[in-house]
């Protein structure tokens, strides 16, 4: 397996306050990295400083052989990562093929004047959106009509689209029901048989279970441990957030 | 559902002409609605709201507002007028297409203030353009001496008020306008990041469009179309008006809301923006044939407005939508 990802002693200080301390872990191809950890841990500030969002304080991202420390939000995405934030960012009012486009949006030629090629992109939305196993019942439809799952399998499908090597998910199932849940847990796992690596953070433990090839905790901002999911069980890992050391 | 609002607007319009109709048919045995002169009359009342609603559409669908649009107008009116004036009636075209190109200019600077504002200052729209609505106000009386400026220039009365092909030159420039904003609105990437915009700015912003870039071009434009208001103003009238915009503004962003758009952003249609133009322009003609005061219009388009309110909030209701 070739790593993809190498998180090297994060460190990130808002003020006095140093939400993380040091934070070190690989993600490999087509591979889940579980974050877990309490509320404050620092799981969104590890991955807000691998998306670019923030820039760390001390220590590096590397993302196969080039350094993410310093680029910007767009510069990280283009280079193949894609982070699904819990609201999702998706333009409810636009339909599927333009919100997998958005700000990359397809266009054709009429008499030398330039038309969106909207029928084009919304075929291709619904052709991705089939291979994540997912039906788009009116691909001219605004998403705002679609179910939560279905949303989600729309941000999925735009990191699919545009060839993400690694995708990140931060709370993908916070706000759904239970079938729209599994439908996610679902995505995640074709996800990984099409050799991405993901960084999921959960705090739903059946769900971390499900999904992860490897669960790192976090704990005050340090990683209190490192476990398979086949080593370990629910109450070592409850325990490891709660702050007890290895 | 877009097309279900406007299908509303259609259906609203073509009842308040056939209400006009009848009236007409029965009170004074003649038509309404057959006669070029109504028809040239409500078409020239339209395109004067258009020209201020076209660029505010915009603006809507983005989520935002533009109230300085009225002194926009007039601005541009009172610095097209000025021009024309300090060359003398001897002003052939040259001069009045300088003096268009300047009223324009006058209508950017207060889109590239407006913008300004909104996206590097973060000032919420309402407030800010508020704020340049006064100060265009200001800077129109102040420029204009406090007076209505007059002109004497065939060439402008020309453009004001000639033909081509039978239709008013401010409709053709009107139906030009709406043709590219409609254009812009539908069939560009400018226009699906201004509907993406209204609906979520993080959408657009994780994109990887430059939102306040987004946000100034949209301002501009909502300029530009309430400033040539202000050049056909001057041209129709031989005088330009610090106020020639202001009785306008409540028709334009009543057009714009009969026409589908919503106060939350992220919907609204140029072509449902026309239609509520022209349902406001039947009311005002149509109750001014029926020979009632002109009063009347005010409160019947206020009542038009919440009507489309009403309409825009069951539909709401009807599908679960963004409210
Ligand atoms: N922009 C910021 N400015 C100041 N402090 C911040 C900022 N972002 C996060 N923090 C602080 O950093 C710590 C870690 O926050 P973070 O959001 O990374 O936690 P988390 O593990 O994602 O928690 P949760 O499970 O609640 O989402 C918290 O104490 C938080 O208050
Ligand atoms: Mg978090």
């Amino acid at each position: 397996m070739t790593t993809i990802l190498k998180v090297d002693g994060l460190k990130k200080r808002f003020g006095g306050n140093e939400a993380v301390s040091n934070v070190s872990f690989d993600v490999n191809e087509g591979e889940c990295v579980v974050l877990a950890g309490d509320n404050g841990a620092g799981k969104s500030t590890v991955i807000k400083m691998i998306s670019g969002v923030y820039q760390p304080t001390a220590g590096q991202v590397h993302f196969n052989d080039t350094v993410l420390t310093g680029k910007s939000p767009e510069a990280v995405r283009s280079l193949g990562i894609e982070t699904i934030y819990q609201d999702l960012a998706l333009a409810d009012n636009l339909d599927p093929g333009l919100n997998l486009y958005l700000g990359r949006e397809k266009t054709r030629r009429i008499l030398g004047i330039s038309f969106l090629d909207r029928k084009e992109m919304q075929r291709n939305a619904v052709e991705v959106m089939k291979s994540l196993g997912i039906v788009v019942p009116d691909p001219s439809a605004p998403v705002r009509e679609m179910s939560g799952g279905q949303r989600q399998a729309i941000a999925i499908a735009r990191a699919i689209h545009w060839q993400a090597k690694l995708v990140i998910m931060d709370e993908p199932t916070a706000a759904l029901g239970v079938p729209e849940q599994r439908e996610v847990m679902a995505l995640i796992e074709r996800l990984k048989k099409k050799g991405v690596g993901i960084i999921l953070i959960s705090h739903n433990l059946p769900d971390i279970f499900a999904a992860a090839d490897r669960i790192i905790v976090l704990a005050r901002g340090v990683v209190a441990g490192e476990r398979k999911p086949s080593e370990t069980n629910d109450e070592e890992i409850v325990r490891m957030m709660m702050g007890a050391t290895l | 559902m877009k097309s279900l609002l406007n299908a509303w607007s259609w259906l609203f319009l073509v009842l308040i002409l056939g209400f006009f109709e009848i009236y007409a048919q029965t009170q004074t045995g003649n038509t309404f609605l057959f006669r070029i002169y109504n028809i040239q009359s409500i078409s020239v009342a339209a395109s004067q709201i258009l020209l201020l609603a076209l660029g505010l559409t915009l603006v809507i669908v983005a989520g935002h507002i533009d109230l300085s649009i009225a002194f926009t107008t007039g601005f541009a009116a009172v610095a097209m007028a000025l021009v024309i004036r300090f060359v003398g009636p001897e002003a052939g075209w040259f001069t009045v297409i300088l003096a268009m190109g300047v009223g324009l200019l006058a209508a950017i600077i207060v889109g590239l203030v407006n913008g300004w504002l909104v996206a590097q200052l973060n000032v919420p729209s309402f407030i800010g353009t508020l704020g340049t609505y006064g100060i265009a106000r200001g800077a129109a009386l102040i420029v204009a001496g406090g007076a209505t400026v007059s002109i004497r220039s065939d060439e402008a009365r020309v453009l004001g008020n000639g033909h081509i092909l039978g239709i008013p030159i401010p409709v053709v420039a009107a139906v030009v306008l709406a043709i590219i904003c409609h254009y812009v609105l539908t069939h560009t990437r400018f226009g699906v990041h201004t509907y993406a915009l209204g609906a979520s700015r993080a959408s657009v912003e994780r994109a990887g469009v430059d939102v306040k870039r987004h946000l100034v071009y949209l301002f501009v434009i909502s300029a530009i179309t309430a400033g040539v208001g202000g050049l056909i103003y001057t041209s129709r009238f031989s005088a330009g008006a610090a106020n020639a915009g202001e009785p306008i503004l409540l028709y334009a962003v009543a057009a714009v809301f009969i026409g589908g758009a919503s106060l939350t952003g992220g919907q609204g249609t140029i072509i449902g923006t026309v239609i509520g133009a022209f349902i406001i322009a039947v009311i005002q003609f149509g109750l001014v044939f029926c020979g009632l005061p002109p009063y009347w219009q005010f409160v019947a388009v206020g009542l038009v407005i919440i009507v489309a309110v009403l309409v825009d909030q069951s539909k709401g209701r009807l599908v679960g939508g963004s409210t």
